[in-house]
């Protein structure tokens, strides 16, 4: 027993010297002491997305780091490829569950620390689950997963009545990305600091060649890759869509990129560069992936701990030629849609559609006109085209509380052109709605996408 | 933060999810855009919109072009168009339903106009693609070509290419291909 209580106080020095000594570098509301390391330990639930290279590394950090209770995410398997730096897995798990391994061998190691993996897409979780964790912490590839989540946690926020975030609805999301010698580290705390849509045209467009330059003047190996990709495959295969994670169809592409290639004398098409161009790979460094996965861990700690401030915003790394890392403090969006307040309007529960977007032309912060209204996946009222114009023209005589499915409050969408005389143009912004004597109503309602 | 979420934890676990309403579907910031786009479009009378899936779904939709000048004069075409959800970052996808006989449209439906795939950029939106559509028939280009007959046809001898066309359209074979009456 003395030897097991030794043991698990080493292990926790480095950490104890951060949450149990006060300090003037801390956050706002730091209190050190064992119980805030008790807490931490009991408390704190935390989501790892992803379970890849990035993945890997953050489940480790995160269980070394003290958290015990935590749950991974990811919908893909193992793949050789993967494991010169998904350091979790072996040969013979190719094939088996990211996120079930990665979760399995991290238990093993690291004891005390309870992992729960989840086999399948974000987007098959109810919000109730998410909602379930104190800090989302991402490690992705694509900009649809981070744009997805992001919605998620903004939809659980909510403001006070003078526009003010309440603290206690807020989701902080952890977002580390890598691109080969580069990478970044953010923090985002909605409602607070930019979140994902906010700054969105950060992320380069994504390159696309003209289809005639594939079709008639190719130049280089990727215009004999995507030549085959999105013209020959439909040539051939009528009707059939081609799927990127099937080996088969790859082989295929690659096979024709070949041919293409030779025709045109234009050497460099590999199997591999074939996969790049295809699915928009790039090459992943495993040293990359610790370093922003080491920063991302750290973040989550201060924010659950606030033994630190918390990185101020967005950190970019890049490795390429010698070291260079600079934190950069972007700025809220303050007419998001996914993170902004809005703006909020009580109703009467007898109050019609019309009668809604008629109080819109009114709103001396709006004064829209032209309106078009959506609530969650429901198209309310649209303008134009005559189409949708004559298939929603009904709901506006019909009580928006009714439209609503009775809920004493919730989040519209709508769109039109506003603003003051000589200054109006088009507008689109979100509605928070409360009816007026409607059971369980508070001033305030959630900010998110709803 | 751990002592508001410890507060939240423990009430948690007092009351487990009172609220039994089905979560009201969220909409990605794609969907919102698209919204604005579409409840703004002002098409000239040659282009119609239509929602096969109906006024929910709006991210599938089709767009119906009958050039009212040119080659293709009397002809209707119709274009599929699939929006992401993370649109405007990414641009539409757009294909050509209508098989025709066009230097830029192959006889898959894949569509040469810049601003769908070089050129796309946020600030564009769907009335822009629209009548980057619509330009495509009131002048057809041979210099980016996607069936190269159609496009050598058209730079060498646009007689023939406006006999092509008509036959194209009327329902017949150009070469070996046929295709489906359009007019």
């Amino acid at each position: 027993m003395a030897d097991a209580g030794a043991h698990q106080s080493s292990r926790s020095r480095d950490l104890d010297k951060l949450l149990l000594r006060p300090g003037h570098l801390v956050g706002p509301a730091f209190e050190p002491g064992t119980e805030l390391r008790d807490d931490i330990q009991e408390y704190a639930r935390i989501l790892v997305v992803g379970a890849g290279g990035l993945g890997c590394e953050l489940l480790k950090d995160l269980a070394l780091s003290g958290f015990r209770n935590l749950e991974v995410i990811d919908m893909d398997r193992i793949e050789v490829s993967n494991l010169n730096r998904q350091f979790l897995f072996r040969l013979e798990d190719v094939g088996k569950p990211k996120a079930e391994v990665a979760a399995k061998r991290v238990m093993e190691r690291v004891s005390g620390v309870n992992i729960v993996p989840h086999f399948c897409r974000i987007e098959d979780k109810l919000d109730e689950f998410y909602s379930d964790f104190m800090i989302i912490v991402l490690g992705l590839d694509s900009i649809e997963a981070r744009s997805y989540i992001n919605e998620v946690a903004c939809s659980f926020l909510e403001y006070d009545s003078n526009g003010n975030p309440r603290e206690e609805t807020m989701k902080p999301m952890v977002d580390g990305g890598t691109e080969g010698f580069k990478g970044h580290a953010r923090v985002i705390l909605p409602g607070i600091t930019p979140c994902f849509q906010c700054t969105i045209w950060l992320f380069p467009p994504q390159v696309k060649y003209p289809l005639c330059t594939l079709a008639e003047t190719p130049r280089t190996a990727p215009h004999c890759i995507e030549y085959a990709h999105l013209i020959k495959w439909d040539e051939v295969h009528s009707g059939k869509t081609f799927d990127p994670d099937n080996p088969q169809h790859m082989q295929w592409v690659y096979s024709e990129a070949l041919k293409r290639a030779a025709l045109f004398s234009i050497p460099g098409v590999t199997y591999t560069l074939t996969q790049g161009v295809v699915k928009n790979i790039i090459p992943a460094i495993a040293s990359t992936n610790a370093i922003i996965s080491a920063a991302c861990a750290l973040e989550t700690l201060k924010i659950a701990s606030g033994c630190s401030k918390t990185l101020s915003n967005y950190l970019t790394y890049n490795g390429v030629e010698g070291l260079h890392t600079k934190v950069t403090e972007f700025v809220r969006d303050k007419e998001c849609l996914m993170c902004g307040p809005g703006i909020f309007m009580e109703l009467e529960t007898s109050d019609t559609l019309k009668m809604l977007m008629d109080k819109l032309g009114d709103e001396p912060q709006l004064l829209m006109s032209g309106v078009s209204v959506k609530h969650g996946g429901k198209t309310l009222y649209m303008q134009a085209p005559p189409e949708l114009e004559a298939m929603t023209r009904s709901n506006l005589s019909i009580s928006l509380f009714k439209l609503m499915e009775e809920s004493p409050k919730g989040i519209l969408h709508v769109t039109g052109t506003a603003g003051k005389p000589g200054k109006r143009q088009s507008c689109s912004t979100k509605l928070r709605v409360a009816f007026k004597g409607v059971a369980g109503i508070k001033d305030t309602d959630m900010a998110g996408g709803a | 933060m751990i002592k508001l979420f410890k507060v939240k934890e423990k009430q948690r676990e007092l009351a487990e999810n009172s609220n039994g309403k089905p979560p009201v579907k969220k909409q990605s910031a794609g969907e919102l855009r698209l919204h604005k786009d579409i409840s703004e479009l002002n098409l000239p009378k040659t282009c119609s919109i239509s929602f096969p899936n109906g006024k929910d779904d709006l991210m599938n939709f089709e767009v119906t072009i009958r050039p009212d000048d040119g080659y293709y004069l009397g002809g209707t075409f119709t274009f599929t168009f699939q929006i992401s959800s993370i649109y405007p970052h990414e641009a539409p996808k757009v294909k050509c339903k209508t098989k025709v006989y066009h230097p830029n449209i192959d006889l898959d439906g894949n569509v040469c106009l810049n601003i769908l795939r070089e050129d796309w950029k946020p600030v564009l939106n769907i009335n822009t693609i629209i009548y980057g559509l619509y330009h495509l028939f009131t002048e057809p280009n041979h210099e980016d070509p996607l069936n190269r007959e159609a496009a050598a046809v058209l730079r060498d001898n646009p007689k023939m290419f406006e006999s092509n066309v008509r036959r194209a359209m009327a329902g017949g074979y150009v070469g070996q291909t046929f295709f489906t009456r359009c007019i």
